[in-house]
């Protein structure tokens, strides 16, 4: 059906984005797809890094050498007017490479301002983009997906059922421009969006698009309420980011039931349930875990597993050139001779030089680009004092050492605060070497009273020097969670408690992730408070063993 | 050097984009006052320095930029011109214009000059003409995106997307008002004075602080979320899908009006009085803030100055102050991490203490 309703209208609806593994059912659907568009419109695939030459256009640099006249070349982008692009693995997609999509969307044409050339070609077109990733880390660039009406799971053993067939899409084609949509269809999709706190306009005006051509397929004029109610199901429904609260528990009266049982409702707030339940129904079980992920997502942009990736760092992957001085980086040597190849005749010409093949000067250099990704610190700080000490201090060491070694493993750098009497200190500062830390952490003594609020400060002063080295510093906070010293050195629980939350807030305005082990034996309702307070994901150690700790950090870091 | 200006002087400026679909009108935008304040601020005094919206997806951030194009009135100037040099200030002309013994004047609508993702820098500043470079071997400048937008907008979309050498080059042009192109032994200055229209997302990617400096006001534009503000927007953005030359007919007079607007406030803009009063209250409000420098306060003082032009005033009041405040130095504020709300609220916490409520 979603088929269906994007080659009705396929430039209107921009697009869908197919969460399908590689797989028999996405080729049936993008099959289906492409027998239902207007009978030659372009089908172009294009990998999600497409290069701006590819994806823009540029000079024919062949052509243009070999026939003296400035000849361009179309990018797959308007080449594809009219007709669909899939884009596979689009989760890999870049933020600059998805806004180019998105610019393309927006105007229904493609702009050309490179090499020296200047063009500008229509440009309307449905994306597809294929949604093949597994991990929560991994998600098509938002600026992109917001724009494509449609979201399809795809699940890889299921099959197409039948749907409209050619004839029928190209008849709604022909009628889509003289459906009519009321006031109340309006309302009912954007008080949907509302209640399902979908945050962007964009939402509810393509869900109404859809609804359009929902009604142009099923050869109708007006807008039905099926056809809103399949909008907001396949528009709507999977941009849900929060559920309404339930009406009312209570069962509805009986004339109520009867209603929505036989006959079309009568007032606009009848659709609006309806619809409503329709998208409870169409959500998916895991809305909340994928709500969940949605949001660490959100983090994940700064605080990625990975790390965040660096320009012009000088390694990693090349990215493409840009001019500059030769000693400023290494000098692309393809993107160089492109540069120089059209003037070589003026250069000929001035210099009367018929010796060299070819004249290059300055200005025509080319530098590499690069991207490399940034290392991952784990810091952890661990609670050293008396009554850490009593309950837990050697599994905590334990759960530690396992971390240490997947650190290794990683290749992560590791560094180790300790905090005892009355301040937190270094044991280890930041290094590669996570063997170092475990003996560090085995001849970590303990006792003493517990300064949690001078050791976030350390923590944020110690993350704050990692990020200014390009690097992403996490946060492993191992503690009971009941302080007594306050940052002056003052003893008292309530002084205490009160500075670790304000250094608390400081760390989590400095944007460091951090996970926080509760080690108490019965944790505490503070812990929950500092953990809120850090912004960090809590977990208390009673309930957790080595093993499983582990795990949870593994998590951490991916979010 | 005059040769290679004079051998495309007979050519006209770049050629105005074929006939594109009308843009969504301006008036026709539902709520974002600050945004469309600021914009219109911008078009009333050009020397404002610049616009960031920043915001979520699918506020109309690129939509009322692209507005803005059609609303703004047409300008005079010198014909044939590839800079659109202005007959009526003989200092701000390019080097062929100042040559001319008569100047011939033409009416074109201002360009408002949309830079595309993936633009490179021979464009964007201009190059020599590659076609005559390769056909005849003759030395020939092609104007870029720059002098397309000399006296207009300059509009980019993500602009946190944007290569950092390309923001460089933009900034340095945008702050001296002219661009300076060397390239195959030609070097050549032209005028290039714009106003620089920046859009982005920051939830994509943050903007450099030196950046967000630069430009003049800064505004967040936010998601409507009453229900009636949200139907108007869905209805009126779909009745433009579906007919745009009748959406657009139905919303002339009204853009109509505000042209005429804008024109009067930028013919009064000489006559606003700026009492002592106000500008105190300005440097209070700045003291207030901590703002570093002074190029807040003198972008404080002129937004109010054109606000107070646009709304039919004679001088700049309290009032006009605490309107533009937020997107004046909003964005000057140096980041406390401590403080959750946000430098928007500060900037209001500081206006009521220095403005009164």
């Amino acid at each position: 059906m979603a088929a269906a309703l994007l080659a009705v209208d396929p430039g209107g609806l921009c697009g869908v984005v197919l969460q399908a593994p590689h797989g028999v059912a996405r080729d049936a659907w993008l099959a289906r797809l492409r027998g239902l568009l207007r009978f030659g419109a372009p089908w172009r695939r294009l990998p999600p890094d497409a290069p701006d030459d590819r994806l823009i256009g540029g000079i024919d640099l062949a052509a243009t050498l070999a026939t003296g006249r400035l000849r361009l070349e179309r990018g797959a982008l308007a080449e594809s007017n009219g007709g669909v692009v899939v884009i596979p693995m689009a989760e890999r997609l870049t933020q600059a490479a998805a806004a180019r999509y998105a610019a393309v969307l927006d105007t229904a044409e493609v702009t050309l301002e490179r090499d020296g050339a200047a063009a500008r070609w229509p440009a309307s077109l449905a994306v597809v983009a294929l949604d093949e990733s597994t991990a929560d880390d991994e998600r098509i660039p938002a600026g992109l997906a917001d724009r494509l009406a449609l979201r399809l799971p795809l699940s890889p053993g299921c099959l197409v059922g039948p749907g409209p067939d050619a004839a029928r899409v190209a008849n709604a084609r022909g009628v889509l421009g003289d459906v009519r949509a009321s006031d109340e269809v309006l309302r009912t999709l954007c008080e949907a969006s509302l209640a399902f706190g979908i945050g962007s306009p964009r939402a509810p005006a393509l869900a109404l698009r859809t609804a359009r051509a929902a009604a142009a397929l099923a050869d109708r004029r007006d807008v039905a309420e099926a056809d809103v109610v399949l909008a907001a199901r396949l528009v709507l429904a999977p941009r849900a980011t929060c559920l309404p609260a339930t009406p009312e528990e209570a069962p509805p009266p009986a004339e109520e039931q009867g209603n929505a049982d036989g006959g079309p409702p009568k007032d606009g707030s009848d659709l609006s349930e309806i619809v409503v339940s329709a998208m409870r129904a169409a959500l998916p079980p895991g809305l909340l875990a994928a709500l969940a992920s949605a949001l660490r997502g959100r983090a994940a942009a700064s605080d990625g597993r990975s790390g965040a990736p660096v320009k012009d760092g000088g390694r990693g992957r090349v990215l493409g050139s840009r001019p500059g001085p030769p000693r400023g980086g290494r000098v692309a040597l393809i993107a160089t001779l492109r540069a120089a190849a059209p003037w070589q005749t003026i250069r000929r010409r001035a210099k009367g030089d018929r010796a060299r093949p070819v004249l290059i000067r300055a200005e025509d250099i080319r530098l590499r680009r690069h991207e490399a990704r940034r290392g991952t610190t784990t810091l952890f700080a661990v609670d050293a004092s008396g009554s850490s000490a009593l309950h837990r201090l050697a599994e905590a060491k334990g759960a530690i050492e396992l971390l240490l070694g997947e650190c290794y493993a990683r290749r992560d750098r590791v560094g180790l605060l300790a905090f005892r009497g009355t301040e937190a200190s270094t044991v280890l500062p930041p290094t590669q070497a996570p063997a170092r830390a475990r003996r560090c952490l085995a001849a970590l003594p303990g006792g003493g009273a517990t300064p949690l609020a001078s050791a976030i400060d350390l923590a944020r002063i110690a993350a704050d020097g990692e990020r200014r080295q390009g690097r992403q510093p996490l946060l492993v906070l191992v503690t009971d969670a009941r302080p007594n010293v306050a940052r002056d050195g003052r003893t008292g629980r309530d002084a205490g408690e009160a500075d670790a939350l304000a250094a608390a807030a400081l760390l989590r305005a400095a944007g460091v992730a951090t996970l926080m082990v509760d080690t108490a034996p019965r944790p505490h309702a503070y812990g929950r408070v500092l953990a809120g307070a850090l912004g960090a994901r809590y977990v208390a150690l009673p309930q957790a063993d080595a093993a499983a700790l582990s795990t949870v950090v593994a998590a951490a870091r991916s979010g | 050097m005059d040769g290679i200006v004079g051998a495309l002087a007979s050519e006209a400026r770049a050629t105005p984009p074929a006939s594109r679909r009308q843009p969504y009108p301006f008036t026709a935008i539902v709520g974002q006052e600050e945004m469309t304040r600021a914009l219109i601020l911008a078009a009333v005094d050009p020397g404002i320095g610049g616009v960031l919206i920043l915001g979520d997806r699918g506020t109309g951030k690129s939509t009322a930029v692209r507005a803005l194009a059609a609303l703004l009135p047409e300008m005079s100037v010198v014909a044939g011109c590839r800079f659109g040099c202005d007959p009526a200030a003989p200092a701000q002309m390019c080097e062929s214009c100042r040559e001319l013994r008569h100047r011939p004047v033409a009416k074109v609508p201002v360009p408002v000059v949309d830079l595309p993702l993936g633009a490179t820098e021979d464009r964007v500043a201009g190059a020599l003409d590659i076609e005559r470079a390769l056909v005849d071997g003759a030395k020939v400048f092609q104007p870029g995106l720059l002098a397309r937008a000399n006296r207009g907008f300059l509009y980019i979309d993500e602009v946190n997307l944007l290569e950092d050498h390309l923001v460089d080059l933009l900034l340095d042009v945008a702050a001296s008002g002219e661009n300076l192109v060397e390239r195959e032994g030609i070097s050549l200055r032209h005028p290039a004075r714009f106003v620089l229209v920046g859009s982005g997302n920051p939830e994509e990617g943050e903007l450099r602080p030196q950046l967000l400096d630069r430009f003049g006001l800064a505004v967040e534009v936010r998601t409507p979320t009453d229900l009636a503000t949200r139907v108007e927007v869905v209805r009126r953005r779909d009745s433009y899908d579906r007919a745009p030359a009748a959406f657009c007919e139905s919303w002339r007079a009204a853009e109509a009006r505000l042209r005429r607007r804008i024109l009067r406030a930028r013919s009064r803009l000489g006559e606003i009085a700026t009492p002592d009063a106000t500008l105190e209250a300005a440097a209070r409000l700045c003291m207030t803030l901590g703002t570093d420098g002074l190029r807040g306060e003198l972008t404080l003082i002129r937004a109010a100055r054109a606000l107070a032009a646009f709304e039919g005033r004679d001088s700049v009041t309290a009032d006009a102050l605490r309107l533009v405040a937020g997107a004046a130095l909003g964005h000057r504020l140096r980041r406390n991490p401590l403080d959750e709300a946000g430098s928007r609220a500060r900037v209001d916490r500081a206006v009521a203490e220095s403005l009164g409520p």
